[in-house]
């Protein structure tokens, strides 16, 4: 049985089912709430929410039910008296250690060391973000990535849109920029090598070669060999190099997935075809995968966090959920899709788990 | 001491009562008089710089208020989500 936690426009949803057919949604909670992500703690079984309530203000929730009893998580703010306020919480993610680290808007890290019940800020990345000129994207100041080292709990890669790669040895006592080769367009072309105002959309990281990264940028897709010191472009075998998603099958260091938009100047799937695009070879080529998607006028947004995978392998099992409340799944690595679910309100988010 | 009026998820948050008395000079100190009596209440009216919600409204009898209107103790000080909405 897998399981589906989506956050939606609307409300978090739980979905379960088997690849293959329509997944029961088994759960709704915070109905009306925009529920930013959500996810399950390998760690201690619980579900960890973050809400951005319109009224209230940016909180991370726990439960150990959806369907149950949520508790407000502590900690989750920016030090009283300053010139910014919490936004948003992006995105949640398991560490080595069993801690979590949580990732938001304006540009902050935190960390939890006991299931997500308190959080604590990382202070040395928020002194850089105080003191350095970082700049939002269209989506905000959000830190959307973080891929800890497998069996390393001190090494861990963040990425910031619009403000690039950071990357700490020392468990976020110190961070350093990894942004060497990455080129933004829609900079002028007497921009200075050296500049962070870099939007990356997602990165992930190779689980049996560590080294090995991936990111979806603002235009490009890049590939870095050598833990996100340098990165090398590898979206030219694409329909367009434009998206946010990406997905890596944590078996194969040279997979990796992407759902390329037309543009930014238009962020629909290109040409109304809803495409998953596989590369197995690091990037040199890429192969469709869209058997059993829309094909003829699905004008389909799916945002950054809004792709998940679940397996790996042959049994490697995808998942991806549109702003149209479509969801979308594959049991066999893309080779074919099947709808997941249908007439959800806007998917912001997805982790998929068996 | 100032009567202090909170509706949805606030009351909750304030220990189920509707109306509470609580001490200050200013909005903003009778903010966080309401966080340091319901610690839960904390980050939900006022942000990091002490501001107000964007969407949240307080009325100090019936008049907009913000962080720095004036509050005696026979006011009455309403703290309302905004009527928001309509686009999403």
């Amino acid at each position: 049985m897998t399981e589906l936690l989506l956050g939606t426009k609307k409300g978090l949803f739980a979905l379960e089912g088997e690849p293959g057919s329509e997944f029961d949604v088994t759960c709704r909670a915070f109905a009306g709430e925009p529920i930013d992500f959500a996810m399950r703690d390998p760690g201690s079984g619980r579900v960890i929410a973050t809400t951005t309530s319109p009224f209230y203000g940016p909180k991370i929730w726990f439960a150990d039910d959806p369907a149950g009893e949520w508790t407000q998580a502590e900690g989750v703010a920016l030090p009283e008296g300053g010139d910014h306020a919490l936004e948003r919480i992006w995105v949640i993610v398991a560490g080595e250690d069993g801690s979590l680290y949580a990732g938001g808007d304006p540009g902050v890290l935190f960390e939890s060391r006991d299931g997500g019940a308190t959080w604590t800020l990382n202070q040395s990345l928020w002194e850089h973000r105080v003191q350095e000129d970082w700049q939002p994207g269209g989506g905000g100041l959000c830190l959307h990535s973080i891929v800890p080292w497998p069996g390393e709990p001190d090494r861990l890669a963040i990425a910031v849109s619009a403000a690039g790669v950071w990357l700490t040895d020392d468990h976020g006592e110190t961070w350093r920029r990894g942004n060497r080769g990455i080129r933004p367009r829609y900079l002028p072309d007497d921009a200075p090598d050296d500049t962070f105002q870099l939007c990356v959309h997602r990165m992930e990281r190779a689980r049996l070669d560590p080294q090995r990264m991936f990111i979806q940028f603002h235009g490009g897709v890049y590939r870095s060999d050598d833990a996100g010191q340098t990165w090398s472009e590898i979206g030219s075998g694409l329909p367009s190099d434009f998206g946010f998603p990406l997905a890596l099958d944590p078996s194969d260091p040279d997979s990796a997935y992407v759902i390329p938009l037309t543009g930014d100047f238009d962020r629909v799937t290109p040409e109304g075809h809803v495409c998953v695009y596989e590369t197995r070879d690091g990037g040199v080529t890429w192969t469709p995968r869209g058997q059993g998607l829309p094909a003829d006028h699905a004008y389909l947004t799916v945002l950054r966090r809004a792709f998940d995978r679940a397996g790996e392998g042959s049994s490697l099992q995808l998942y991806f959920g549109a702003t149209s409340g479509d969801v979308f799944g594959s049991g066999d690595a893309g080779g074919s899709w099947f709808t997941a679910a249908t007439r959800l309100p806007p998917v912001f988010s997805i982790t998929a788990s068996v | 001491m100032a009567l202090v009026c909170v509706h949805g998820p606030l009351r909750r948050l304030a220990g189920g009562s509707a109306e509470l008395e609580i001490g200050g000079a200013t909005v903003e100190e009778l903010l966080r008089g309401l966080e340091r009596e319901h610690p839960s209440t904390a980050g939900w009216i006022l942000d990091e710089r002490s501001c107000i919600r964007r969407h949240i409204n307080v009325f100090v009898n019936g008049e907009r208020g913000s962080e720095r209107t004036a509050v005696g103790s026979s006011d009455r000080v309403e703290i309302l989500p905004a009527i928001t909405g309509g686009a999403t």
